[in-house]
């Protein structure tokens, strides 16, 4: 196919592509308009039925739980996989002939990094820790907590190196914890089963003020299985990739 | 629904309608800006860099349109997490490749 043809072809498809935009586009509902009953009835019931002022994370983690089992394994499953495919890696790699690294210049770490970094880990943990346990509260929940609490292990990482980094979160601990949150998460709805509900229905007290810390039974306790299993599975990864990259590094020492 | 005790939800976050009309297709362009600056970035690590600006770009879309859990979300996905996995990996490539 000449350049020619293949600008004509292209010409075609994006306007066909264009016309059938525009006219999913025409057909939208009005831009803040909300046509479904379901959104207007959580929004009604929830506080009363939950007593959990963070609606998102009521419907997170109790009206559509069993998604969110799934999603939190996918997480669980694409750590694995990192582990698994870069592990094999390393293997290839520790080979005599590939230090690529050798004689490579070490830059070394700014202070202003340095004090940046170290000055955000203590507040990274207790943002993670808040954002995980508030789930119940406010719009919150788990998975940005998490994430937020991983972020403090890579700021060590920073102000630090890579071997502090692995000291605080050696790969053993990091899986278990990984595999505890995971596992957490689906036993608190087998509980359930256990106790003749279906699965994932909230059979601890609800707690008697709204969106107090003690409030909201289950989503409380899977938002904190939930901000484990995601930091882990985020340090596990950044860990991974570390290794790769600075494995040589270190090595070549 | 009968005998659920209906609580009816009061946010604070009530704006006047206009001044939130205004905020919200500011942040909308500036998105768009955004995007295509991260497109038109050619240098891989910079690249990672307006990346991780239009994150936040984006977090406060969120913001915008009253969905703060998914703001969460964003910042720490978008903003974090991505860039620096991104970064490792570029990092790792250039290894490779000297």
């Amino acid at each position: 196919m000449t350049p020619g043809q293949r600008r004509w072809l292209f010409l075609a498809a994006m306007a066909c592509f264009g016309v059938l935009l525009v006219w999913g586009l025409a057909g939208l509902p009005g831009f803040g308009n909300y046509p479904g009953p379901y959104g207007d009835i959580i929004n009604r019931v929830a506080v009363g039925q939950t007593n959990a002022t963070g609606v998102v994370s009521a419907i997170n983690f109790e009206y559509r739980g069993f998604d969110t089992v799934g999603e939190e394994f996918i997480l669980f499953v694409a750590a694995a996989g990192v582990a698994t495919v870069l592990r094999r890696l390393r293997g290839e790699r520790e080979g005599p002939d590939r230090d690529e690294a050798a004689g490579r210049e070490q830059v070394p770490t700014s202070k202003a990094v340095r004090t940046v970094a170290l000055v955000l880990t203590g507040p990274a943990v207790v943002m993670g820790w808040y954002l995980a346990s508030h789930a119940q509260a406010s719009p919150s929940g788990g998975f940005q907590g998490g994430v937020v609490l991983a972020t403090a292990f890579v700021l060590v990482y920073l102000a630090g190196q890579f071997l502090s980094f692995e000291r605080i979160s050696p790969v053993d601990l990091t899986d278990a914890v990984e595999a505890l949150g995971a596992g957490g998460f689906a036993a608190v709805g087998i509980t359930a089963v256990i106790m003749g509900l279906p699965y994932l229905q909230n059979f601890l007290p609800l707690g008697t003020v709204p969106g107090a810390v003690s409030s909201s039974g289950t989503i409380a306790l899977i938002s904190f299985f939930v901000g484990i299993e995601v930091a882990a599975a985020f340090v596990l990864i950044v860990g991974e990739l570390l290794d790769q990259t600075l494995l040589v590094h270190e090595g070549s020492r | 629904m009968n005998g659920i005790p209906v609580v009816a939800v009061v946010t604070p976050y009530t704006t006047a309608t206009g001044l939130m009309d205004v905020l919200q297709a500011t942040i909308l362009v500036l998105v768009a800006l955004g995007a295509t600056a991260v497109v038109l970035t050619r240098a891989p690590t910079r690249q990672v860099i307006v990346l991780s600006v239009y994150g936040i770009l984006l977090a406060v879309l969120f913001l915008a349109f009253q969905a703060p859990d998914v703001t969460l979300s964003e910042l720490t996905v978008g903003a974090v997490a991505l860039p620096i996995l991104l970064l490792l990996t570029l990092a790792k490539v250039k290894g490779r490749q000297k």
